[in-house]
């Protein structure tokens, strides 16, 4: 779908919204695309920003609000350009276009810690078109060079003649586009690199905000599915009878492998479900049991796998080792549990449909939709709404929210919202994998790692999927492997194998907050802790050695342990730990503090240290990381899946818990701007937490832990 | 059955065991109120009846009679609640979803506690999740609502 600037212009008569400055946008290098082209082939017109006769400035976002502050970040990069008055500058989400492709992965979507660097120059370069084109229409109006025009606050002068920008909206709509613009020198940069509040702060405070849940409109239905009760189990038949007598149901439909409850609202949905009657066909071979899946996983560990990266000779250069180490570590499956329960609204008419959802995956919800219809895509509509939390779960490559409710409107006839219950959440699938790793790690006389031999088992998430053809490398899905490779840590490892093992299991599984380093960095900086008291040396003054070729990674971890006092000792019955990531282009260092309390871990406080090279929005940056944080030691203190028979065992929040108020440390951040290639501020604080932690009851009770969630020994209960 | 809500009287044709969320979401239309566990594990729904913090997703409506219902959207006509003034500066909310029902439960233990100890926001708080981890902010615009509370502040 192309929008037209005659297209837009008829929206903007519609909507009342006043007037679109539409232009050309020539994208920058993108950044995972190396070189520039000679000539950047032009994209087709395009509108990120509409400027009322009101003086209103408006962003359309290309990327979901789901949390991240994207709201903001992105009417940053266009205000610091385009001088608008801040004030007056407000943002909608874009519709599903093709225009609003992701500038690197080629798809509207949100994901990857990305945004910002990926929208850093498309979003200034639209600011600074919009400029353009004002000042050339006031210059014309007042018939003076436009270089002699100045641009402040929303206001375009010369001499004593002012005009604002909503005065010349008009006229500059109606000018051709600049060919190309000069973006700001940074030294000149006004907005980015300032601390600024949320743009979505005063909605989501007074619950005006709407959310996909929020939607309601005459005719809407609600609808609550019945899936299959275990991963694998199939629908073989159904009596409605008894859930067609609850008042307000209206009818029971078959949604995929499904069977929906339409009703009036969602409580009667709720027990319209709860009164079928459903045979499901039980999975082939009785269905995933963890405790099985997960003891033929360490058989696995013990062989090689795939071969991920390899140099040196490791046999001999492990017999070659002083000291020889051998630990495993696992991981669960864990579900993301975003706050507000997945939905999707759909509203089917002839040939056209209408969406409204909170997804990071427009494009691919749009083809799913089109598919499961029989209708081009761009007659799907897609209205995203904030997303109540996203952490990947709004990002399937099936669209499994999306379809299934397209095929609960298209098999109702009438407009439906499908509503998930927390515990369709839980038990839904879609989750971290499960992980084990083997490690075998030679230390030479200094206790270096000379000898690394890694064996990964564990699903991979983009097998199976549209994604496998772009993203496996030779059978190897980088996403089950990220941060092991490249570990800064064996760089100087003269012998390295890493390999994996990719079971299928009926168990369906996604990118989770961090994706990959979820449990690679818990793996590397466990066993580079262990390393390092094996060596008998400083964790951190061990870890800043083999960091010598790494100096961002040296330098974050050094200030997060000087911040945090690690050459201090803490008060007495505490420890700490540490841990430095990269991931998403971004280097998170942090150091945990914690004591044992009640036979639990309790942690204290979280220093972190994070290079994201530019950070736009230092209180973003900070929010994100004391989030990151809090989501990483919820995997790090309780997540876990368990899986009997292919049924989910946990369903809510009471054993599925996440961490509270009262287990959450005082998280503190500092940024270092590294002006290093910009990176993501999202996920990258997540991963180092749980290996922090666990480094940090190390020292505190000798008692190494190599599971997730950590659980103590009985015996490390009582200090 | 009648609902007074947010100091309206209203008319519901609701079933007596149908949670108040629910009508107050589905029913009035006040989606301000979230859903989030439908168990009181999460605290997304909280709002006030005759000015106690409850759960809204195991409240059956019938059990509420005469008394008074506030919601998010009954805290203030312009946003400008102490509480909510609170939770701007101090830049709390990520997603948001959560917010709603911890404002709710800040403004309750306000009422009770006008300046809470970090105890005592623990105590009143912890049943109230953010999956997004605002917790830190949470805790800081509590104390600096207390003290807008105390007209202390600006």
């Amino acid at each position: 779908m192309t929008l037209t600037r005659r297209e837009l212009l008829r929206t903007s008569v519609t909507s009342a919204a006043g007037l679109i400055v539409a232009f050309q946008v020539v994208p920058r290098v993108a950044r995972a695309a190396g070189p520039a082209p000679a000539t950047p082939p032009l994209p087709p017109a395009n509108a990120f920003l509409r400027i009322g006769t009101d003086d209103s400035v408006t962003v359309l976002l290309a990327h979901s609000e789901m949390g991240q502050g994207s709201w903001t970040g992105l009417a940053m990069l266009v205000g610091e350009e385009l001088e608008c008055d801040w004030s007056k500058i407000r943002c909608e989400h874009a519709p599903a276009a093709p225009v609003y492709a992701h500038p690197v992965f080629g798809m509207q979507m949100t994901g990857g810690s990305s945004a910002q660097w990926s929208e850093f120059d498309r979003y200034r370069t639209v600011g600074a078109t919009a400029k353009d084109m004002l000042v050339r229409a006031a210059a014309a109006r007042w018939k003076v060079p436009p270089g002699s025009c100045k641009v402040a606050n929303g206001v375009v002068s010369h001499g004593k003649d002012q005009l604002s920008f909503g005065k010349l909206a008009e006229a500059a709509m109606k000018l051709a586009p600049p060919k190309s613009v000069k973006l700001k020198d940074p030294k000149d940069w006004k907005i980015i690199g300032t601390k600024v509040r949320r743009l979505d702060g005063p909605a989501k405070v007074d619950g005006t905000a709407k959310f996909g849940m929020d939607v309601q409109f005459p005719g809407l239905r609600t609808a609550v599915i019945a899936r299959p009760p275990a991963f694998g189990a199939k629908l073989a038949k159904f009596d409605a009878s008894a859930a067609l007598k609850i008042p307000g149901v209206e009818q029971v439909v078959q949604a995929g492998n499904g069977v929906a409850v339409v009703a009036k609202h969602f409580w009667a949905a709720k027990l319209g479900r709860d009164a079928l009657q459903i045979d499901w066909t039980p999975p082939e071979g009785g269905g995933v049991e963890t405790a099985r899946m997960l003891a033929d996983y360490r058989e696995k560990a013990k062989t090689p796998g795939a071969e991920v990266k390899k140099h040196g000779d490791v046999g001999a250069a492990m017999g070659n080792a002083k000291t020889k180490l051998v630990s495993q570590y696992e991981f669960p499956y864990l579900a993301h549990a975003p706050m507000e329960p997945l939905n999707c609204a759909v509203k089917i008419d002839g040939d056209r449909c209408e969406i409204w959802t909170g997804t990071q995956f427009q494009t691919n919800d749009q083809m799913f939709a089109a598919k499961i219809l029989g209708i081009k895509p761009e007659n799907v509509t897609l209205h995203t709404m904030f997303l109540g939390g996203g952490f990947g779960r709004r990002a399937t490559p099936t669209s499994d929210f999306v379809s299934e409710a397209v095929l609960t409107a298209k098999a109702a006839g009438v407009p439906v919202k499908v509503v998930w219950t927390r515990e369709d959440d839980i038990r839904g699938g879609y989750y971290r994998p499960a992980f084990v790793h083997r490690i075998q790690a030679g230390l030479d006389e200094q206790g270096r790692p000379v000898a690394w031999d890694h064996v990964v088992v564990g699903q991979s998430i983009v097998a199976g999927t549209p994604f496998e053809g772009m993203m496996m490398q030779h059978g190897i899905d980088p996403l089950s492997v990220e941060g092991l490779a490249d570990s800064p840590y064996l760089e100087s490892a003269g012998a390295l194998r890493v390999s994996l093992h990719t079971p299928k299991t009926a168990v369906p599984v996604l990118w989770w907050r961090s994706v990959g380093v979820t449990h690679t960095a818990f793996a590397m900086e466990s066993m580079i802790d262990e390393a390092a008291h094996a060596a008998g040396q400083d964790p951190l003054a061990y870890r800043i050695a083999l960091l010598k070729d790494k100096p961002r990674h040296a330098a974050a971890l050094q200030l997060a342990a000087d911040k945090a006092g690690w050459s201090s000792p803490p008060a007495p019955g505490r420890a700490r730990g540490l841990a430095v990531q990269e991931s998403f282009g971004s280097i998170a260092a942090e150091v945990a503090e914690v004591s044992i309390e009640h036979g639990r871990i309790r942690v204290h406080a979280v220093t972190c240290v994070i290079d994201c090279g530019t950070a736009v929005n230092p209180l973003a940056v900070e929010a994100q990381v004391q989030g990151s944080v809090a989501y990483g030691l919820s995997a790090a203190l309780y997540g876990k899946l368990t899986l009997a028979g292919g049924r989910v065992q946990e369903s809510n929040f009471h054993d599925y818990p996440v961490v509270r108020m009262f287990d959450m440390p005082k998280v503190t951040v500092h940024v270092i701007q590294s002006k290093a290639k910009m990176g993501g501020i999202g996920e990258p604080a997540t991963a180092p937490i749980a290996p922090a932690v666990a480094n940090a009851v190390f020292a505190l009770t000798k008692q190494r832990l190599r599971s997730l969630p950590l659980q103590l020994a009985d015996e490390a209960k009582g200090s | 059955m009648k609902l007074d809500i947010n100091g309206t009287v209203r008319e519901v044709d609701a079933p007596p065991e149908m949670p108040l969320l629910w009508v107050i979401r589905d029913l009035l239309g006040f989606t301000g109120t979230k859903f989030g566990c439908g168990m009181a594990q999460c605290g997304a729904c909280t709002v006030h009846v005759d000015g106690q913090p409850v759960r809204a997703c195991v409240t059956p409506v019938s059990t509420v009679g005469a008394r008074k219902v506030r919601t998010i959207e009954g805290l203030s006509p312009d946003g400008s609640h102490p509480v909510q003034r609170a939770w701007l500066e101090a830049d709390v909310v990520q997603c948001g979803y959560c917010q709603s029902g911890q404002i709710m439960t800040t403004v309750a233990l306000l009422e009770q506690r006008p300046d809470p100890t970090d105890t005592e926001i623990d105590a009143a708080l912890s049943g109230n999740i953010c999956r997004c981890g605002t917790y830190n902010r949470i805790r800081e615009a509590v104390h600096l609502a207390a003290k807008l509370s105390r007209g202390g502040g600006k």
